[in-house]
Formats: C-alpha cells, structure tokens, sequence
C-alpha cells in the first residue's frame, strides 16, 4: 500500500501551464521586447524634442511653416476622414443589408488600398494628373493644380484611409442583420429615419472607432503624400513633410519637436482606442480579441 | 379595427426554391388565425409576403378591399411581430413602443403627451406597467415578447402578424403567455395571423388553423373540424396525438365560434 | 423599389440599394480603380522591351531585393516575437497586461515619419543604442540591419492582432488532455497547442510582410539610401518621379504589385491547402 505514490494534488490549471518561473522570464522578456525596442523610438521623440528646453520646443512650433503644415494636415484630414466615413457607412449599408452578385468583388475593391504600398499610392495620381499625364496638359490650361497642390494631397490621402472605416462597419453591421431595420419600417418610419434612429445607434461605437484610425492615418500619412506634394515649403507641407524637411536640413531639435505633436496625437488615438475596446467589444466587430 | 384579410393565390420561389405554390386564405375580421406546419412549409414567408416583408412572384393580398400591393411597406399599417421580438436594443421600453408613433411625419403625429399617455396604456394591457425606462437587455424573454406585441399595437394596425411569438420562450412561459394572448385578442378584436409549429398552440389558441405543407394549404377549419376530418393524409399524420379533450380550445370555451364559415381552399 | 437591375440582387424591402451602391461604386471607380488603372495602362504603354530594360537594371534589382528581403526577415522575426507577445498578453495575468496590450499597436498608429526619424536617432552610431552598437565595432543605422528593425517595428501589431484571437479559442482541455497523457509542458506546447494557431501566424506574418515591402517612411531615415546597398524599392520609385522619369517609377512599381501578388496568392494556397488537410481553426 506504501508503494503506491500518490501525487501531490495539484490544480487543473498547474498541469496545463508553465511554471512559475517560465512564466516570469517569458513576461520579461515580452516587456523587455516591448520597452527596449517598441517604446524606445515614442520616448526618444520626446526627449530629443524637448532636448533645448521648452521654450525653443515652442519656438518650433511656432515657426510659421510649422504652422502651415499643421493647418494643412488639419485640413486633409478633416476632409478625408468625414468622406470616408460616409463612404463606410454607404458601403457597409449596401453590402450588409443586401445580397447581390459581385459582394465579395465589391469587398476586395474596397481593401485594395491595404495592400498598396502608399507611394504606389501617390505613384497613381501622378499618373492620372501629373504634367506628362494623359489629363496634365488639359489641366494646366485650366489652371486646375492638383499635383503638387492641396488636391493633390487630399486626394492620395483619402485613397489611402479609404477603407478604414467600412472595414469596421461591414463586419458589425453584417452580424446586426436586417430585422430592427425591417422592424422600423412595419411600424412606418421611412428609410432615413430608420437610418438615423435605429441604425446609427447601433453602430454609433464602430463609425467612432474606424473614424479614430481613419483619422491617424489622414494625419500621419507621409509616402502617398510625399511623392504628390511637390513638397513647396508653407503650401504643400504636411506634419509629416515638414518633419522631414527639417529633419534633412540636420534641424533635428525642431523635427523632433513637430514629430512629438504627432507622438502625441498617436498616443490619444491609442488611448481612446483601447477606451473604446474595453467598454464596447460587443459593438465593436473587429475589437472582439482583448 | 376589424379587417378582412384575403389571399389570393400567391405564389413566391426563392431562387428555383418554391416556397409558396398558389396559397389562399380569407380571414374575418377580427379572427385569430394559426398558420401552422412543419419547417419549410411557408408558413413564415406566408406571413412575411402578408406583411409586405416579402414580395412575392404572383397572387394578391388585400386588406378589406385595398389591395396591398398599392400600398408601401410604411403605407400598410401592420403590426408584426417577429420571432427574435427585434427590439430597438439601444432604446428604452418606451422608446420602443412610442416608435411607430415618433416616427410619423409631422403633420400627422400626435402630441409628444399623447404619445406618453398611450404607451402607459399599452404597458398597462400587456401588462408591464412601470417599465417604460427599462432597455430590452434588462428585460426577460417574456417581457421582451410583451414590449414588442405593444410596440405593433401602437400604431393601430389594420392587422397583427405574430411569427413564431413563443418560440424562443420556456415551456411554462410558453403556456402563460398563450392564454395571455388569447385574453388580449379578444379584448382588442385585431385579426390576428400567427405563425407556429407547435400544434398543441394552434389548436388552443386560434379560432381557425391553416396547415400549410411544402407551399401549400392542406386545410383550414376550426379545430374541432380538423381534429374530426382531417382533410389528407399529411393532416391526419400532422395532427396525430392531439387529444381536443386536454386542450382548452377556443371551440371549446366559446360555441358562438363554431358559427364561422368553414372555407377549404386548396 | 424598382427593379432595374433584376436578377442582380435579391429584392428587399430595405431602402436604399440603389443609392448607397452607386455612391459606394462612385467613390471607389474614382478613388481607387481608376487611378490604379492609370497605373496599368500607362505600364501597358511602355512595352514589353521598354519593361525589361527598366527592370534589369542592377540597382531596380537590388531595390527590390531589399525590400522583399528585408521584408521577409522582419516577417520572420515577428513571428517569433508576435507570438511571444501574443502568449504572454492572452495567457497570463501580470500587472501592467492592459497596458502592454494596448502598446502594441502603436507603431501601428504612430506615424511612419515619426518612427522613421526616432528610429534613426536610437540606431544611428551617435545614438540610444546606435553608439552602443558603434562601441562594439558594428552598425545598425545605414545598413540593411537598420531597414530590417524598421520593418520589425511596424509589421509587429500585425502578427499580435492575428494570432491573438485564435490563442484566446484554444480550448484548455486539450492541453490538460496532453498532460495527463505523460507529455511534458514544452511537448504539449509545442505539439499540441502552436500547431492550432500556426495558420493565424502565417496570415499575420504574411500580412506583416506584405506592409514591409511597401513601407516608406520608416525605413528612408534609418536605412542609409545608399543605391544598390540600402535602397528600397518605394525610394527608387520617389527618385525616380523627382527626375521626371515616369516610366522607370511605374515600372518599378509595377514588379512591387506583380510580385507581392504572387508570393500573397501562393501563401494563401498554401494555408488553404493546410485548411484542407487540417481543419479551419
């Protein structure tokens, strides 16, 4: 009876982990991984804007092509993220809320500007509009400047933030089926107050989330916009421009200081990023992982 | 309150699918009829194409002597029901039910007070008085079948389609709420059509069942007329083992309603 | 709704088919199709021996062969560091987990200028770590090692958000099966529970891939720029606009979208295939 060893009893949760202490260096090392390689480049940005003190950090910004620049990408941004936004939720409406031939092709279509590369992006509309295009000479003689003009830029950025947000909303609005919608109108509303007070609630947290992403990459975008800016100090400079414009001339405290406005703008979108997946995941179709 | 339903001859295919073969129905004004049968007998695309929900590929569906088809799904005025209740999940319980109301254009929606006043009232019928602030997740089953049967009466509709209204409920619920629904149809005289595949719920609740199968209408009678001549022999299969004796059949409660027109359409 | 087009889509009483497709196709014919067209036709236009002459130039070559290569090691280092995250974020309980969590994606929304001018500063041999590297005799900045570590930084969300979701749905029975069958931790891990999600790190990892190869603004600060040795492909293609040199551009770009294509169309075979043999998971 003594021969017969009876095993510590541990719990189900033992047999099926790593130890303790394979656990704790597998944690350090993922932190050491994250800190030392991921957070270094967000913490370098700060420290080098701020490496002659705060007043010339201001004086940076201050500049007046700075200014420009931070008005422009504003501007691009607050252009192209509602445009697309509307275009997600058109696309998203279509696709979930019908069946038709040529869906799938259409979903493709609407990711393509994933997969390119963003100074393919720009390539594109230099292509279509520049001075050897097909369509340049007739521009020219219109005095219609696009290329190497705000256009131009706004333009190649919605190209690139094109799917941000239908690719939230389609998923989402597809698992939300049609019944409120066919709901709303048994009990006679029309189809635009149904949008607006039975759909919309429902994907109010998706649209925020896609227009968040759409957002960050409108303002941060450099390659698309690089190759079709013309990059003409004060006039076609965004953030991202300007930055490395100053970063060339070896200005590296003011590039610094500009890139920490938009370290900055990284941050608050991850912040209210994670806000949004922690208090939402049910609403939010692609935040279901955390 | 009371109007005739009358299908004539629908036919609807989903693809080469044939959901519908030629189907007919009349149904008296203020009748509760069951549509009745196994999955895959029509009996919900029956109701959806009544409802508007559905177009369908031939046939004619008239309320009274409008023909529905002049009519816009907004213009029908029909309260439906549907089997998952599809609640406005982001609205309050009277939100929900003042909906229908809200929802129509200016010049013909009551007053903001009269609006409040009539969704109390409904609460009070289904019987849910005080939780006009209550939200659909906060709700059970039952209740949440309770909101969305009077959210459809709200906006007085012509008639009341109910698909499957017990269906995602436990069996006690179940048998609760269908005496429930019979006391409440009989006080507010809608014509009422529901749709359902259990035959116990049919024959108890309805003054008139349709059995439907594979697209068409093998019978329609009151119970009683059923249970003693099934029509063919799928009837006679379907409805085996329905004892009229354990079910309190509205026929049973109520002789005046033997009174009603036996109409057999095929 | 009327029924224009009839047997295109099925007929529901929803509104709005109608005017929702055709601003969805609008916007993108005009955003997106047609401008890619562009791109292809004007490709067209050049010819096949015009093509050539473009593309068998040593340094369009060497282009590109930074760029896929670099692109393909970076994929395969966050492979290995994706999963390490992935494991300790899904499996583990530490304080700061939300955290981190949340940290991973951002080089995902940080600006590829900015992380291309940080990362520059760290590596380069008066930098962070770059002086360092300088001390023990080697460089990382202006070399392809720098283009590399700018790939792994923005390919890295890639590989994390792929693999965690499946991680999450592995179901611990299996595991707990395995150990009470006698095998030691490290063999259930490695032949038990990786073979589940090694199709969602070949998808994150080919989704990491297929950014590396494009991306632009990370890379141009750290990797040097010196042609034939640290030049990528996207640069080339810059360059080339800036010397007005249209087909040169268009024909470098169009090898970038041919191959990634290819080698995209043959990774997908390949997990279908593995769905094939294995089951979807």
């Amino acid at each position: 009876m003594s021969d017969i060893a009876i095993p510590r009893i541990r719990s189900s949760r033992d047999i099926a982990s790593e130890g303790r202490a394979a656990q704790f260096v597998l944690i350090g090392l993922a932190a050491l991984f994250l800190l030392g390689f991921l957070f270094l480049p967000l913490i370098v940005v700060i420290v080098e804007g701020f490496r002659h003190g705060p007043a010339e950090f201001l004086e940076a910004l201050a500049d007046p092509d700075a200014v420009a620049a931070i008005k422009l990408t504003l501007l691009v941004a607050a252009i192209a993220v509602p445009f697309n936004a509307v275009v997600g939720v058109a696309a998203a409406w279509s696709i979930a809320k019908f069946n038709f031939r040529g869906k799938n092709l259409l979903i493709t279509f609407i990711d393509l500007p994933f997969s390119v590369s963003p100074v393919i992006s720009g390539l594109v509309y230099v292509l279509l509009f520049g001075a050897q295009s097909w369509l340049g000479p007739w521009l020219k003689s219109h005095h219609i400047e696009i290329i190497f003009a705000v256009p131009g830029i706004v333009l190649a950025t919605v190209f690139v933030t094109f799917p941000f947000v239908a690719r939230e909303l389609i998923p989402l609005m597809q698992a939300q089926g049609t019944s409120e919608e066919e709901a709303s109108l048994t009990l006679g509303a029309s189809g635009w107050y149904t949008f607006f007070n039975v759909t919309l609630p429902n994907i109010k947290w998706a649209l925020l989330y896609g227009v968040l992403l759409c957002n960050a990459r409108a303002m941060g975008e450099f390659g698309a916009v690089s190759v079709v800016s013309g990059h003409i100090r004060g006039l076609t400079n965004t953030m991202p421009l300007h930055i490395e414009i100053l970063y060339n001339e070896f200005n590296f405290a003011a590039a610094f200081a500009v890139a920490t406005l938009l370290a900055g703008l990284a941050l608050l979108t991850l912040v209210l990023k994670s806000a949004l997946e922690w208090r939402y995941a049910d609403s939010l179709a692609s935040a279901q992982k955390h | 309150m009371s109007v005739t339903v009358s299908v004539k001859n629908i036919e609807k295919n989903f693809g080469r699918f044939p959901a519908l073969r030629g189907v007919s129905l009349n149904v008296d004004g203020g009748e509760l009829v069951a549509l009745l049968g196994p999955s895959g007998s029509g009996k919900t695309t029956l109701l959806r194409a009544i409802a508007g929900l559905e177009e369908f590929d031939s046939g004619e569906v008239f309320f009274g002597d409008i023909n529905a088809n002049e009519l816009t799904l907004r213009e029908r005025r029909i309260g439906f029901v549907f089997q998952q209740y599809a609640l406005f999940k982001h609205m309050s319980v009277m939100d929900n039910i003042a909906f229908g109301l809200r929802a129509r254009p200016r010049a013909s929606r009551p007053p903001k007070a009269t609006i409040r006043a009539r969704v109390v009232e409904l609460l009070s019928l289904v019987q849910l008085d005080g939780l006009e602030a209550r939200f659909p997740a906060q709700l059970s089953g039952g209740q949440r079948q309770r909101v969305a049967l009077a959210r459809a009466l709200a906006i007085e509709p012509r008639v009341l389609l109910l698909d499957e209204p017990f269906g995602a409920l436990d069996a006690k619920v179940r048998k609760d709420l269908r005496r429930w629904l019979r006391e409440l149809h009989d006080r507010t005289g809608h014509t009422t059509l529901f749709v359902t595949h259990d035959q116990e719920e049919a024959f108890e609740l309805a003054d008139r069942v349709a059995i439907l199968n594979k697209g068409k209408i093998e019978q329609i009678g009151t119970p009683i007329q059923i249970v003693n001549h099934p029509a063919t022999e799928f009837v006679a299969d379907f409805i085996d083992g329905i004892d009229l004796k354990r079910i309190d059949t509205v026929a049973g409660s109520d002789a005046a309603r033997q009174a009603h027109k036996l109409k057999v359409i095929r | 709704m009327a029924l224009l087009l009839p047997r295109l889509r099925e007929p529901s009483v929803i509104p709005g088919f109608g005017l929702t497709l055709g601003f969805t196709v609008a916007a993108l014919s005009l955003i997106v199709l047609i401008p890619l067209s562009a791109l292809v036709l004007y490709a067209a236009s050049i010819g096949p021996s015009g093509f050539w002459a473009i593309a068998s130039d040593p340094r369009v070559f060497a282009a590109l062969r930074l760029s896929f290569g670099a692109a393909l090691i970076a994929a395969a280092i966050n492979t290995v560091f994706g999963l390490l995250l992935s494991w300790v974020l899904v499996r583990y309980r530490f304080p700061g987990r939300r955290f981190i969590d949340a940290a991973v994606d951002l080089p995902f929304a940080l600006p590829t200028a900015v992380a291309g001018i940080a990362m520059a500063a760290v590596y380069a041999p008066n930098g962070w770590i770059g002086s360092i590297a300088d001390k023990l005799g080697f460089k990382i900045a202006f070399t392809p090692v720098g283009v590399v570590l700018a790939l792994v930084f923005i390919g890295l969300p890639f590989v994390v958000r792929t693999v965690q979701p499946v991680l999450e749905e592995v179901e611990r029975e299996i595991e707990e099966a395995s150990a009470l069958l006698g095998a030691s931790r490290l063999r259930t891990v490695f032949k038990v529970v990786l073979p589940q999600i090694y199709p969602a790190l070949l998808t994150g990892a080919t989704l990491a891939f297929a950014r590396g190869i494009g991306e632009y603004g990370s890379v141009i600060f750290i990797a040097g720029n010196i042609p034939m040795v640290s030049e990528i492909a996207p640069l080339l293609i810059v360059i080339k606009l800036e010397e007005f040199d249209y087909r040169g551009a268009t024909v470098i770009a169009l090898l970038m979208l041919i191959i990634s294509f290819a080698l995209l169309m043959l990774i997908n075979l390949f997990q279908a295939w593995s769905r094939r043999r294995l089951g979807d998971v």
